[in-house]
């Protein structure tokens, strides 16, 4: 009850921007890029032609997607220099910004997937996840095996997310059509199925995560006041528990689980500023106190 | 026994052609498409197949032919092939070529009834020479004989011929092309006195008017169709009639399409003989200085075995000719009207009188083209004849366009089985055993004493099965043929004769066909490129080949197999000894060393093998026996057609064939003979004779009248359909060669039965069904076909006989035409039904 | 109990496992039976020059649509799921709008990959796919009449498309003027297909290995061999000569007999 009045009140306190900072920076991020790539086919302005697969930037920049390059790699072309090396700068991009700032920041279905998130939330629709969130490994392993032995991008023939991707710069319903799907099969059928359970280019993502350079970090985790909003609203909820409640097992309150997105909405939601965005080697907490001095309860 | 032995072949042969097709040569392909043509060498040869005789360039490397191509450069074909010819690099590597002598044993030893086990040769012509030695001291040489070929080159024919009719003092030699083109012999001996066309090939361009009788030349000979095709189709005015007993691919040319009853084209030529005395078109001047009106016996009977009930009912017999004059002869015709003619051939008087017009108009030059139509006939040399006479009343022969042109099936039927003279009653250039000057002549070439050839002729192919039966011939050597495929009335025949216990079968092929795997030895034999060859086409061209590549394994040639196996027999185990006391030198000599090794053929000593680019070739023969064989077997031939007793068989020298395309026969002075008989064209007609035939001594040739007889047997009330058999384009022959390619297998598989809709439907059957084919001696089962390429009329069907599965000669009757002894495969009566 | 309580968790972890994988491996399968399929390329589906042999092209591209930027003239499109050609790949279908052959190949140029090989640099070098003129019964210079907008069309005219005339053995006083398409020359650019007159076109531009047959690696084409050696590979013919009447000639590879 008291816990309860004390949410209103700093709820109260912070503004619906404050409350949606990150969101709507990455909306603005997704709405952006698309934006880019139309701006040649609608205005004749042509600052990035291409699509998220590869595309050059004023003509110079090349830009590849290094997991469509790789299913190349692995049916056996060598591609050329252009395309590797667009691919090593998307890599080393990710490498600093995190892997999976890809699902959140940039990859369109991600709005699908979180609209779906939150209207399960809102009608209280419960179902268990069907998949285990291991599966977009061994589909990345599948798209890979498949390419080899096709040799060819076999996975790109359905990818819903290059499907997506290439169908709102061509200006196709395709890409609705099948955004619309991924939302329902979210919404009804299995919780956080697309992006946190089955999608392989998110899987891909997160390894390049492994190294990833910017996190998240639970760095007021002492200010916690297990109200649970961040769980609930995160996609990939299990990152959250090591960070924020590692304090008596000795864990960084930086969540350097492959799968944070980077999505920042811990950071929205939570009134008591537990979360920022810093960076993977910062391991201090708000107290600033080394973390083996930290207090046992 | 029979059927066990029968079923046993059947399933063999099937087992082996589809072994053979279902699996193309491994790594040949891949191996040509490594290849750069600069790396092949390329030599000429000509086709393995037909009569035709296109010329191909061969491509060899590493050993192997990989490749061929149509020589531009070949007056014949200028760089073209029909499907066959596309496919003759493949013909030599089927699968399961033979590669050592097997002959049939048991507990190590020969017996008939052995298992088919591999030896040497050493011992494959152990126990063979021992066979024909105890054959010839018991029963003499009428006990020994061999069946030959038109596939033969040059010089195996010839060799066989002096082995046989003078080593074995046997006249019981015959090849294959008594099966395809012995009518058409008798009828230019008849009529001529001088064996093989007067024409040539560029008739086809000359020509105003094609007729075909009985000939279907769009799949038998199909680079000469191109060619008829191609002046049809630019001449202006150019016309084309087909004569056919059902619808063939011809008939799609065709200005004037007739299918006549079978045996009806015997009244359907002398309807137009008839036409033009009685329309007075013929070309009198002709026909006064260049002609005779001759009769022949009738009611010769059928050639069958003397106690058949037809052979009972003759009432006249053999073809010795009478003098008549032109009215007897107008009037022997007489009844042959277009009312007449048009009843009895079912052709509608329209289309008769159109062909009787062509040929009756001075105007027009006629080429009339015939094959085994009219050769496979039981009246084959008559209506060979038939047609003579109207070329001959009006004058329409020996020059560009006006010919009379028999086409032949076999690549040396005339090269070799005619020019050599390898028929029973043969010698080389038009001579036979029966004449005793000629005898004497061919005795004189050959360095023999006086009387050592026969004079009776032996066994021709129709007999010969019958001796081997009724086991009167006892020793026999087949090479080079297929001859139980080929041979009609195989179950009653054939197969009896060659299984028959007091006979030893040899039979020499580079496959196991049905044929050698009924015999008792077989004997692996090299082909076409894989020895130095010699055919001679349907124009009289004589065409040479190099050896190219080695016979696979133990394989060897034909002439190899007759000359050494010639080295076995002392003259005293062969010559009676009055013979030899003719000549003491040759006493405790053998057959080698007076057949071959008599300074003639051994004249030309071992000499290395190159063309003008200085590729050298191998040549077998030439090492193995130490002389150039080849060369001198023809320079002794040669000696036949220029010194022989009947004129205008000159041949070239034996090198400078292989610098040439081929030449035309008679080649004088180093020149090509395209027209005979007329001046100008032909050296040996004397100057102001304008046309001279001299065959005969007074230079004319005879109008033979001959009427129409009913043919041996036709349908009846139970039997009622005719069966003709015959080839398909993709095939050659029994297919030996074409089924073992495995794109031509997959292009026409398996036989069927070409039959009218109608005649499915009244008998139940649809298109694809199998269905059973009976005659009174035979039957096998065949699919329907009621589509496709031959279109015979209601109360006729066609099996091609290629099909080793699917064996037709069970079907087929011996009837034989009495003066060629050349089987009828066109006409018999069957029944077919629901299997 | 605890034992107990371990072993239910090992059996749930090795359940779903299981269960993961069995349903990955059959999803593989699927996956792997319709990339099976895509390698189909509808035959009127057209790659942009330059492309890859169609498997490799396929291995190749990474979708990205640079071509599809390229191309001034917005004839290529990328394949949607929908679409026969494989997913994402660019494709053209002729008789809609067919390749202009831009002299710069921008297509090709824009490529990131070598699924538009570079190595190509000619426009006339392209093979897209090879015209057929496919139906010869309503083709109208195969009826007589004289169309050949095909013909004319043709950016490489009188190289890729010829007219060989032929007697009109109907009407017999024309000549039918037949197209021919030479492989040698054809790049495939389909304004054949596009301008054919006829409702449906009667020559369409084919994928090559749907459009071109092969010769059997045993078999060479003896006049061409000819012609590429510059003489017969077989020894020169020793002249022949002929016993002829006065007045005649003959000529032994070419007309045969003929008066002087």
């Amino acid at each position: 009850m008291q816990i309860t009045s004390q949410q209103h009140l700093f709820a109260s306190k912070r503004s619906w921007i404050q409350h949606h900072k990150w969101l709507l920076l990455r909306r603005i991020s997704q709405l952006s890029i698309f934006c880019l790539f139309m701006s040649g086919p609608w205005f004749d302005l042509w600052i990035i032609k291409g699509n998220l697969s590869s595309s050059l930037t004023l003509d110079t920049l090349p830009l590849s997607d290094p997991f469509i390059v790789t299913q190349s790699l692995f049916a056996g072309q060598l591609l050329t220099s252009v395309t590797l090396t667009g691919a090593l700068i998307v890599t080393l991009f990710y490498i600093f910004a995190g892997g999976r700032v890809y699902c959140s920041w940039l990859c369109p279905v991600n709005i699908a997937t979180d609209a779906s998130s939150w209207l399960r939330k809102k009608f209280r629709i419960k179902s268990s996840s069907l998949f285990a969130r291991n599966t977009r490994y061994w589909l990345l392993f599948t798209a890979f095996v498949m390419a080899m032995i096709t040799g060819t991008l076999s996975w790109e023939l359905i990818n819903p997310v290059t499907l997506v991707q290439r169908g709102l710069i061509s200006g196709l319903w395709i890409s609705a059509a099948i955004m619309f799907a991924i939302f329902l099969f979210d919404l009804f059928i299995s919780r956080n199925a697309w992006c946190g359970h089955l999608c392989p280019v998110g899987a891909f993502y997160s390894l390049l995560g492994r190294l990833g350079f910017i996190r998240v970090s639970a760095h007021n985790r002492a200010n916690c006041n297990d109200c649970m909003d961040c769980f609930a609203v995160c996609p990939e909820e299990q990152v959250i528990k090591p960070a924020l409640r590692g304090t008596d097992q000795l864990i960084s309150p930086v969540i350097l689980d492959i799968n944070c997105t980077n999505c920042g909405r811990c950071i929205d939601v939570c009134n008591k500023s537990v979360f920022k965005f810093t960076h993977r080697f910062n391991h201090n907490t708000y107290v600033n106190k080394p973390l083996n001095q930290e207090p046992s309860q | 026994m029979k059927l066990t032995r029968r079923s046993f072949i059947k399933t063999n042969a099937i087992a082996a052609t589809a072994a053979a097709a279902g699996i193309t040569i491994p790594g040949i392909n891949n191996a040509i498409a490594k290849t750069s043509s600069k790396q092949i060498r390329w030599d000429k040869a000509p086709c393995r197949f037909c009569g035709t005789g296109c010329s191909v360039l061969v491509g060899t490397k590493n050993g192997r032919v990989i490749a061929t191509q149509g020589d531009p450069d070949s007056p014949v074909n200028r760089g073209l092939n029909c499907i066959k010819g596309y496919f003759l690099s493949k013909i030599m590597y089927g699968k399961d070529r033979l590669t050592t002598p097997l002959l049939r044993m048991k507990n190590g030893e020969y017996h008939k009834e052995g298992e088919f086990t591999a030896i040497s040769w050493d011992k494959a012509f152990d126990v063979m020479a021992d066979k024909f030695k105890q054959t010839i001291k018991e029963k003499g040489p009428t006990a020994v004989g061999m069946f030959g070929s038109g596939q033969w080159t040059v010089w195996e024919g010839y060799a066989a011929s002096k082995l046989f009719k003078a080593g074995f003092r046997s006249n019981n030699l015959d090849p294959n092309a008594r099966h395809c083109m012995a009518s058409a012999v008798g009828a230019f001996m008849r009529g001529f006195g001088a064996d093989e066309p007067m024409g040539c090939y560029d008739d086809l361009e000359h020509a105003d008017v094609f007729v075909l009788w009985g000939a279907n030349m769009a799949e038998m000979h199909p680079i000469l169709w191109s060619r008829l095709s191609d002046t049809r189709l630019t001449k202006e005015g150019c016309e084309v009639h087909v004569l056919s007993t059902y619808k063939h691919r011809c008939f799609d040319l065709a200005d004037n399409g007739m299918v006549f009853t079978p045996q009806t084209d015997l009244a359907i030529a002398n309807y137009i003989a008839n036409y033009i005395i009685q329309t007075k078109s013929y070309n009198k001047e002709f026909v006064n200085k260049h002609t005779n009106f001759k009769k022949t016996p009738t009611d010769i009977g059928y050639g069958l075995r003397p106690e058949h009930p037809l052979e009972k009912a003759k009432t006249g017999s053999g073809g010795k000719l009478s003098g008549i004059s032109f009215e007897e002869y107008k009037k022997s015709i007489e009844e042959y009207t277009l009312e007449h003619a048009s009843k009895i051939s079912g052709v509608p008087e329209k289309n008769l009188l159109a062909l009787a017009k062509v040929y009756a108009d001075p105007n027009k030059k006629v080429t009339s083209y015939w094959t085994m139509g009219f050769n496979q006939h039981t009246r084959g040399v008559w209506v060979n004849g038939l047609v003579y006479n109207i070329h001959l009343l009006m004058g329409k022969i020996s020059e560009p366009g006006n010919s009379p042109f028999s086409l032949t099936g076999q690549p040396s039927a005339c090269g070799t089985a005619r020019e050599v003279g390898t028929f029973s009653h043969r010698l080389p250039a038009d001579l036979v055993v029966k004449k005793k000057a000629h005898r004497d002549f061919s005795e004189k070439v050959w360095q023999l004493p006086e009387g050592t050839i026969p004079p009776k002729p032996g066994y021709h192919a129709v007999l010969q099965n019958r001796m081997l039966k009724d086991g009167k011939l006892n020793a026999y050597w087949v090479m080079c043929n297929n001859n139980m495929q080929a041979a009609a009335n195989m179950n009653e025949e054939t197969l009896p004769g060659y299984r028959n216990p007091d006979n030893f079968i040899v039979v020499s092929d580079p496959y196991p066909t049905v044929t050698a795997e009924a015999a008792d030895l077989i004997l692996p034999t090299a082909m076409w490129t894989e020895k130095e060859g010699a055919y001679g086409n349907a124009e009289r061209r004589t065409q040479f080949w190099r050896q190219q590549v080695s016979a696979p394994g133990e394989s060897k040639s034909d002439l190899w197999q007759l000359v050494e196996f010639s080295k076995r027999f002392k003259l005293e185990e062969v010559w009676p000894k009055e013979l030899i006391a003719k000549k003491p030198e040759y006493k405790g000599k053998t057959l080698f060393d007076v057949l071959f090794a008599n300074g003639q053929v051994n004249k030309y000593p071992k000499q290395k093998i190159t063309d003008d680019k200085g590729n050298v070739y191998q040549n077998d023969e030439m090492e193995h026996f130490g002389f150039y064989l080849q060369k001198g077997l023809f320079e002794e031939y040669r000696r036949f057609g220029i010194e022989g007793p009947k004129k205008g068989h000159d041949l070239g020298e034996f090198d400078t064939y292989h610098q040439v395309r081929g030449l035309r026969w008679p080649v004088v002075n180093g020149k090509e003979t395209l027209w005979r008989y007329r001046e100008g064209f032909d050296p040996f007609v004397k100057k102001g004779n304008d046309v001279q035939f001299y065959g005969f001594k007074d230079g004319r040739a005879n109008i033979i009248t001959a009427p129409y007889e009913a043919a041996a047997e036709s349908p009846d009330k139970e039997y009622d359909l005719w069966l003709s058999t015959g080839r398909v384009l993709e095939h050659w022959h029994s297919g030996t060669m074409t089924r073992r390619v495995p794109e031509l297998y997959r292009a026409f598989p398996d036989a069927v039965m070409f039959i009218h809709p109608n005649d499915a439907k009244k008998r139940g059957l649809r298109r694809g069904m199998v269905a059973k084919v009976a005659s009174r001696r035979g039957d096998i089962e065949l699919r329907v076909e009621t589509r496709g390429r031959n279109r015979p009329p209601e109360g006729l069907i066609f099996v091609p006989w290629f099909d080793a599965g699917r064996l037709i000669n069970k079907l087929t009757l011996d009837a034989t035409d009495p003066l060629s002894k050349e089987t009828d495969y066109k006409k018999c009566a069957v029944k077919v039904m629901k299997a | 109990m605890v034992s107990l309580q371990i072993n239910t968790t090992r059996r749930r972890f090795l359940t779903e496992t299981a269960r993961t994988v069995c349903g990955v491996s059959l999803f593989g399968l699927g996956l792997g039976f319709y990339t099976q399929k895509a390698f189909s390329l509808p035959p009127t589906s057209l790659r942009p020059p330059g492309a890859l042999s169609e498997k490799e092209f396929q291995a190749a591209c990474i979708r990205c649509g640079l071509c599809v930027r390229g191309c001034p003239y917005d004839i290529l499109k990328l394949a949607d799921i929908i679409d026969q050609a494989a997913t994402g790949t660019p494709y053209f279908n002729a008789r809609h709008a067919p390749c202009e052959m831009c002299e710069d190949i921008p297509c090709l140029l824009a490529c990131p990959t070598n699924a538009l090989n570079k190595s190509l640099t000619t426009i006339d070098d392209a093979r897209m796919g090879l015209a057929v003129l496919i139906d010869h019964e309503t083709c109208l210079n195969y009826l007589g009449l004289r169309c050949d907008v095909c013909h004319r069309v043709c950016p490489l005219i009188n190289e890729a498309i010829t007219l060989e005339p032929q007697h009109n053995v109907r009407s017999g006083k024309h000549a039918s003027f037949i197209p021919v398409v030479h492989s040698d020359k054809c790049t495939g650019c389909g304004k054949c297909e596009h301008s054919c007159v006829l409702e449906t076109a009667a020559i369409k531009v084919l994928p090559a290995h749907l459009a071109k047959g092969e010769i059997g690696h045993h078999y060479r084409l003896g006049w061409q061999e000819k012609a590429k050696a510059g003489e017969s590979l077989v020894s020169p013919d020793a002249s022949h000569e002929y016993n002829l009447p006065e007045g005649l000639k003959y000529e032994h590879s070419g007309k045969g007999l003929i008066k002087n």
